[in-house]
């Protein structure tokens, strides 16, 4: 039976999420929760094990969470179920693409879907940030130690580069890496 | 007449696993590569319509990559053709990803694993902000564009409401409110 699960979990996220990449993140956090497939540090870790590995986010997280769960077929059965809309929606769209592209319910649809998107990673920002700065619970102690800090000042760094600089994600999580185990092994954290 | 179909199928999904194996990160990144291999190099499609497939893409469910590779293997073979390309496109990162997963636990439990983990996750926090930052450079200019932001960020942090419900919403909200600029003889942008 988890099969179907993976497989109809899954399927729902390759119908309704639009845009691909990161818009995905908040129905598959809300998805992996719900079902104790993955806590909010793993996925993080892992989105950053999907950035330094070739293909698409939301295939690689159903691949791995389908394997976590239910072994080979059950990355199978996620991995199905996320390609499988995208698959059947741009077969029809590839016949009656004329009438797709002018219409007024496509782009009205749109124009709802795009703003969405904006609010729901925001909302996801909020809960990753509580798990990077905040992993042993809100409380006043957490900036007394070095690894509360340690994260911040990496962060900052990150962010700095990413939108002044415009480095690429994998560079990215290179740097935060080497970064974090640099710190680990003088002891910061 | 056979031979040769049999010959272009299993050249679209070589052509695709290539895509898929060279695309780190997924997404946008993957634009350029698959023009260059499908248009530049195969000539299956004109740079013209692949600008549409990735207009399509937008505005339908599911990863870009997935997306592409359906339409244009479709272009190029009918449905099969459709699915070779897709199956290419997933295949390396579904195997990559597997072997991962059989891994990824078992590394965690090393130190200079969690030393990197700590630093990533800060990393990780500043991708999904540059993410936020671009969806909302993409996003409509609108005041109702806006409140549909705050308002599903508000469901989210606070209420922990259903994403899926919020996606749908927006979609019809952006519907209605297009029919109701229509009637003014305004267009929803």
């Amino acid at each position: 039976m988890i099969y179907l699960i993976l497989f109809l979990e899954f399927f729902k996220i390759g119908a309704f999420t639009f845009g691909g990449g990161y818009a995905m993140i908040p129905f598959i956090q809300e998805t992996v929760i719900k079902h104790e497939w993955l806590s909010t540090a793993e996925l993080v870790d892992f989105i950053a094990v999907s950035e330094s590995t070739p293909g698409a986010f939301a295939v690689n997280i159903s691949t791995y969470v389908g394997s976590q769960v239910g072994g080979f077929f059950g990355a199978v059965c996620a991995t199905t179920g996320v390609v499988l809309p995208a698959f059947i929606i741009i077969l029809i769209i590839a016949k009656i693409y004329d009438k797709f592209k002018n219409s007024k319910t496509v782009k009205g649809a749109m124009f709802g879907l795009k703003s969405v998107v904006v609010g729901l990673i925001a909302a996801t920002v909020i809960s990753i940030a509580l798990e990077v700065f905040f992993a042993s619970g809100l409380s006043v102690s957490v900036f007394t130690t070095t690894t509360f800090w340690f994260s911040l000042v990496v962060f900052a760094l990150m962010l700095f580069l990413l939108l002044y600089k415009k480095l690429s994600p994998i560079i990215i999580i290179v740097l935060s890496a080497t970064l974090g185990i640099a710190a680990g092994y003088i002891g910061i954290i | 007449m056979k031979k040769e179909k049999l010959k272009l199928y299993f050249q679209i999904l070589l052509s695709f696993m290539k895509i898929g194996v060279v695309t780190f990160g997924g997404g946008y990144a993957m634009i350029p590569i698959i023009e260059n291999e499908t248009s530049t190099k195969r000539k299956w499609i004109s740079g013209e319509d692949l600008l549409d497939v990735v207009a399509i893409s937008e505005s339908t469910p599911g990863p870009i990559a997935i997306c592409a590779a359906t339409f244009i293997g479709y272009k190029v073979a009918g449905i099969i053709g459709a699915f070779m390309a897709t199956l290419g496109v997933v295949l390396p990162s579904f195997v990559i990803i597997y072997i991962i997963s059989i891994f990824l636990k078992e590394f965690n439990t090393y130190d200079i694993v969690k030393y990197a983990f700590t630093g990533i996750r800060a990393g990780v926090l500043a991708l999904i902000i540059k993410a936020v930052v671009s969806m909302f450079k993409k996003a409509p200019k609108h005041i109702l564009a806006y409140t549909i932001m705050a308002i599903a960020f508000a469901l989210v942090v606070i209420f922990s409401a259903n994403v899926l419900v919020i996606i749908l919403s927006s979609a019809v909200i952006g519907i209605v409110a297009s029919i109701i600029a229509r009637k003014r003889g305004k267009e929803l942008k």
